[in-house]
């Protein structure tokens, strides 16, 4: 009972996380990859997607903190960040960042901070939410169960 | 002390014989010599011969009297021969009469006729309690002198004291029961009464034979004739006694015979009832076939007509009023479609003749299916929906797919209609006991077997809910509930009612819960699906269903070529196209892309979203790198926006197609068939999601 409860928490914490926009159906397609030849194949791309992004992030704050700001290369950051986001579903993150390739465009440094704060910000809650679903994940695999998606969708 | 007498008697004798001879003797002293001589030889003989008698008389006298005793025993011992033999005699003559009738009356005016001779009466009665058994009524007796029905209460002592015990008793002449005859006649003979137990049909337990602690005793009254000087002997009483207990059994047996007799007749009757009914009835089902077969034809050849000739007129050149019209026309005939088609569904399911279609089907394939159909009003609905199944459901099942297809639709179509906002989440599971607990169906109790399982489906929605009180009217045909006020209710009502009967006739059970309105429900449907692979085998051929757009995935080792500059991306593409099988070099740089690029590569694909000429270019290097040679790679463009001049651009480049992102397996999947039937792509057009995806044909030409 104690694993029928961990996956029921698993399946209503990520369909909350796809309720409120946190992830789109490109996050389940992730779990379609992961099989007996590729059993961690989630967790390696959400992690590679996190140091990318970090990286990303941090390469942005550079660049805007600069005295002449360079819009072609932080658009090719944030273009970069939205490729990965979306790659990955995590779609506020890769909502944000659309917004703030517009500013790029318009050259709107006070919009492309706003932006970067936003971006930061959702990426920081995407961030926390994945783990803790990894976390609920590793539970249900110590308690003997299995991850028993195979398609979601939207 | 005989042979004392005996001896008394011939010492008696002997002395008596001596003192004549001597008397003689001294008598015939007195005559002549000779004489006294003759007279001496005489008495010497008589002496002599009498103490040779004496003995055997003796002997023979000690043997009569030896015989006379046995005479005596022998004759006691033919008294009770004769006794056990009348008595024998008697039971078997009452057996005989109890054999050759069943009529209660009979067989105890019978015993007391036979009685009444064998004992030579004056008079035999039988007391019978009455239903109150606070009283002894006079049923029977044999001479009818006295008035029949008179009654005595059953406390009497001396009944009491005939009932306590099982032998014949004594009873006084002048005891209530006894005074047979009217007042005058009162000089009676010797009186005697023994019990006779009536049995029950409740007294035969199955499993132990009746106690004779049985409550009710009749009363059996025996009256010898006044005027002889009889007695009650011994062997009489229990004769007595060994009657009562047969004539017990016997009126038992009556009692049973009369009852089968009657249950016999009841059921001949309700057999004649039911075959009447049962001629109604196939009359009725007649009927009722002539009509269902009337209504199939007659009322779908119009329907049909209509409907094509709206579908035709559709395609003509309308005012948008008129389009308006039609539309609404072929809407409103769709229904009326499905309005029939259902009620001829539910009527075949009622009366029988619906036969399941059992066949080996995929479950992924199924669900798959059906939310494809409902994936377009929910995606308008903004709707999420969650499937999952549990990791233990086997992939193949034998069970018939359009009737479980329907089931499920009709369920995750009522859950989508009755859902504003929120979610709806699809569960299914190999069904465990105890999850198969529905209060409302405490008779259901499935039980798997090696060649089936049971199927648990769980759609559970955040919608508008459903008013506990009228959850058991859901199923029920045609009864619709008023108080949902949806704008678009449409339905005949059937739906639930069809669900339900295709789910009991697959031997499984539906179900609907809910809190409350506004509060979403969860329906749930248990079923049994046959499990392929086991006896099946023998059976059915296995012949997995392949839905039409299922294309052939024979990618094994394909060996591909991934280019994109995203680290993420790439990880995630290479992760689908190893998951079809396809062997993948990946690259970050178009450079890099070029030189690891051979022949024994089938495709490259290029990401594409970063803006710039350079994949283009890369697509016409591409090309004159394998100019010379026989083959080359198929290019295809992974494109991360709907650009259609960059689409072009792609195709007039050079490259083979273009599938848009994001990317999912199923899209891969069919863009890899496409290249490897036809050669490429021609369309990617990614409105249209189906399940795997279907890739239309437009107008577009393959440019070199």
């Amino acid at each position: 009972m104690e694993l029928n409860r961990l996956q029921r928490s698993f399946l209503e914490y990520t369909a909350a996380l796809f309720r409120e926009g946190f992830l789109d159906s490109q996050f389940s397609q992730l779990y379609q990859l992961q099989d007996e030849s590729n059993p961690e194949f989630v967790v390696e791309v959400v992690s590679l997607f996190f140091d990318d992004s970090e990286r990303l992030i941090n390469d942005l704050s550079r660049a805007l903190d600069q005295t002449n700001v360079d819009f072609k290369k932080i658009d090719a950051h944030v273009h970069q960040l939205k490729g990965s986001s979306s790659s990955i579903g995590a779609q506020r993150v890769k909502n944000s960042c659309v917004s703030f390739r517009n500013f790029c465009e318009v050259q709107n440094i006070e919009g492309c901070l706003s932006c970067l704060q936003q971006v930061q910000q959702e990426y920081l809650l995407i961030k926390n939410k994945l783990e803790a679903l990894f976390q609920l994940e590793k539970q249900i695999v110590a308690a003997g169960g299995a991850i028993n998606t195979v398609e979601w969708m939207l | 002390m005989g042979s004392c007498a005996v001896w008394f008697i011939y010492s008696a004798l002997w002395s008596n014989a001596l003192n004549q001879l001597m008397d003689i003797h001294h008598a015939l002293k007195n005559c002549g010599t000779t004489a006294k001589n003759l007279t001496a030889v005489v008495s010497c003989a008589t002496a002599l011969m009498l103490v040779h008698i004496i003995p055997d008389l003796l002997s023979v006298k000690k043997r009569e009297l030896y015989l006379k005793n046995k005479a005596a025993q022998l004759d006691r011992e033919m008294g009770l021969i004769r006794t056990q033999e009348e008595t024998g005699r008697y039971v078997r003559m009452l057996t005989h009469e109890i054999r050759s009738t069943l009529d209660r009356h009979t067989i105890l005016k019978t015993t007391l006729i036979e009685l009444g001779r064998t004992l030579a009466l004056e008079e035999c009665a039988l007391w019978m309690p009455t239903h109150t058994g606070l009283e002894l009524q006079l049923s029977y007796t044999l001479r009818h002198q006295y008035p029949v029905g008179c009654t005595v209460p059953i406390q009497l002592p001396v009944i009491n004291q005939v009932f306590s015990s099982n032998r014949a008793v004594k009873i006084s002449p002048s005891s209530p029961v006894a005074r047979l005859r009217p007042a005058g006649k009162y000089t009676t003979g010797e009186v005697v009464a023994v019990r006779v137990p009536l049995l029950h049909l409740s007294n035969f337990q199955i499993n132990d034979w009746p106690e004779l602690t049985t409550k009710r005793y009749a009363l059996m009254v025996l009256v010898l004739p006044s005027d002889s000087a009889r007695q009650w002997h011994v062997h009489e009483l229990e004769l007595v006694e060994v009657v009562a207990d047969q004539v017990a059994v016997a009126l038992s047996h009556a009692a049973i015979l009369e009852e089968s007799m009657r249950a016999r007749d009841l059921l001949m009757k309700q057999n004649v009832a039911l075959d009447l009914a049962r001629r109604v009835a196939e009359t009725a089902v007649r009927a009722h076939n002539d009509f269902l077969a009337v209504m199939n034809h007659e009322m779908r050849t119009p329907m049909h007509a209509i409907i094509a000739l709206s579908s035709l007129l559709q395609e003509t050149k309308l005012t948008p009023e008129q389009r308006m019209m039609v539309e609404t026309i072929l809407r409103s005939s769709s229904l009326l479609a499905t309005l029939t088609n259902d009620v001829l569904d539910l009527s075949r399911l009622e009366d029988g003749s619906l036969k399941l279609d059992i066949r080996t089907l995929s479950l992924h394939v199924l669900f798959c299916e059906a939310l494809n159909l409902i994936r377009p009003i929910a995606s308008a609905k903004k709707l999420f929906v969650t499937l999952s199944f549990s990791s233990d459901m086997p992939e193949h099942v034998i069970g018939d797919e359009k009737r479980l297809m329907q089931v499920l639709l009709n369920i995750v179509g009522n859950a989508v209609k009755f859902t504003r906002v929120g979610s709806i989440s699809i569960s299914a599971s190999v069904a465990k006991s105890e999850s198969l607990r529905d209060p409302r169906a405490p008779g259901f109790f499935p039980v798997p077997s090696d060649n089936h399982f049971y199927l648990h489906v769980q759609v559970k929605d955040t919608g508008s809910g459903i008013n506990p009180q009228e959850i058991p009217n859901l199923f029920t045909k045609f009864a619709q509930s008023q108080s949902l006020g949806t704008k678009n209710s449409s339905g005949s009502g059937l739906g639930l009612a069809i669900s339900k009967r295709f789910v009991n006739l697959m031997e499984g059970h539906i179900w609907i819960e809910s809190e409350g309105l506004g509060k979403g429900s969860t329906a749930i449907f248990v079923v049994k699906l046959g499990i392929p692979g086991r006896s099946h085998e023998s059976m059915l051929p296995f012949v997995p269903k392949v839905p039409e757009n299922r294309v052939p995935t024979n990618f094994l080792g394909l060996k591909v070529v991934l280019m994109d500059e995203n680290g993420v991306g790439r990880m995630v593409t290479k992760g689908i196209l190893m998951h079809l099988g396809c062997e993948v070099l990946t690259v970050s740089s178009r450079d890099e892309c070029l030189r690891v690029l051979i022949h024994e590569h089938k495709a490259v694909f290029l990401d594409v979203s970063l803006p710039g000429i350079d994949s283009y270019e890369l697509s016409v290097r591409i090309h004159t790198k394998f100019s010379q040679h026989f083959s080359r790679p198929f290019i295809v463009a992974l494109m991360g926006n709907r650009d259609k001049l960059m689409k072009k651009n792609c195709l007039r480049a050079g490259m083979d197609g273009v599938v848009p992102k994001p990317l999912s397996v199923e899209k891969m999947r069919s863009a890899l068939s496409e290249l490897l039937e036809h050669g490429l792509l021609l369309d990617s057009q990614s409105e249209k999601w189906k399940c795997p995806l279907e890739l239309q044909q437009q107008g577009e030409s393959h440019l070199p």
